[in-house]
């Protein structure tokens, strides 16, 4: 039998690996997560209160001169409350995170969640409709994105932040960016 | 069977009436845009619902916001362009052809594709094979006719 003819025969058997590798990585993968569409791209335009003054109000320049985290979340959303405390962690170490409170029940619950657990924002937005949060392409809380100095959407996080996918995954981007 | 009857007629009530706001809009047209939006962009937090179909608050935000834009005079292109530049093609059910989904569009034509030229093959192979066998020569005829005989003499003897 030729060397080519052999080969033939192979090509079944390496078909069926390569499916059943392709079926098998499809078990493991979340089909929640969505790949977010705002990837390498200038975060959306945007007019919020601050949740402490609503007088004060922010532009998306807020997101622009360093790396940022945005971390949308809402006192409604339970994964929230499981996050907070890594979150407070995480702003002890200096990392800069920004607050999108999500369509929460009441501006005075979101305030008073704040000052009972800790706040680890630098800002926090208040996104009383959830307006702002549908150009940021959120479907549900809470939701991290990773933005450049340049005020670039690089990553995002669906799910809580807690300390395997911060070294795993978000804290080399992040710090990748703070080195440019 | 009054009852199995009321029962069927009440679930297709109940399955007609999905999108539960009541909307105005200046004209029919609009009203259709709207209702065929919102049968066709997917809810990006349900994962195989319409925004029409879901009743999660996303959903109800995204028919909210489908409303406003048609209302504003916004075309269906220009709203499902919205949408898609915010949640990706996920959240529209006709995906756009493109080098990732070209293995759904194509995959299936040229899995048939490989069967017609497999057969093709076959079957060449085959009549070729058919074609090379020569005829036997007189003198192998004569050997066959003989080693018959032979055979049937044997039989007979058993």
């Amino acid at each position: 039998m030729s060397k080519l003819k052999l080969a033939i025969l192979f090509v079944p058997l390496a078909l069926f690996i390569g499916l059943a590798a392709f079926l098998l990585r499809g078990l493991f993968s979340d089909p929640t997560e969505l790949n977010s569409a705002l990837i390498g791209k200038p975060v959306p335009a945007f007019q919020l209160p601050n949740i402490y003054h609503p007088e004060q109000r922010f532009d998306q320049s807020l997101l622009k001169g360093k790396p940022v985290l945005l971390n949308v979340w809402a006192t409604w959303c339970p994964t929230c409350r499981a996050e907070h405390e890594f979150l407070n962690q995480l702003a002890d170490q200096g990392v800069n995170i920004i607050g999108l409170n999500y369509k929460d029940d009441s501006r005075a619950k979101a305030v008073d969640w704040l000052n009972t657990l800790g706040d680890p924002y630098q800002q926090t937005l208040f996104d009383e409709k959830g307006s702002v949060a549908i150009d940021f392409g959120v479907y549900g809380a809470p939701e991290t994105f990773i933005i450049d100095a340049q005020g670039i959407v690089r990553y995002r996080h669906v799910g809580d932040v807690n300390a395997r996918n911060w070294q795993q995954t978000l804290a080399p981007i992040y710090y990748g960016l703070e080195a440019q | 069977m009054k009852f199995v009857i009321t029962l069927i007629a009440s679930l297709l009530v109940v399955l007609t009436v999905n999108a539960t706001e009541v909307r105005q809009f200046d004209n029919a047209q609009q009203q259709q845009l709207y209702h065929q939006l919102i049968n066709e962009l997917r809810c990006p937090k349900c994962q195989n619902q319409t925004i029409a179909d879901s009743n999660a608050p996303l959903a109800k935000d995204l028919r909210d916001r489908t409303a406003e834009m048609v209302q504003a005079g916004q075309s269906r292109q220009q709203i499902i362009d919205y949408m898609v530049a915010r949640y990706g093609d996920f959240v529209h059910y006709q995906p756009p052809l493109t080098l990732a989904t070209s293995v759904l569009w194509w995959g299936p034509a040229v899995i048939v594709l490989i069967g017609l030229a497999t057969i093709v093959v076959l079957v060449r192979r085959q009549r070729r094979i058919a074609a090379d066998e020569t005829p036997l020569s007189d003198a192998e005829r004569q050997r066959l006719a003989q080693l018959k005989r032979t055979a049937e003499e044997h039989s007979d003897d058993r």
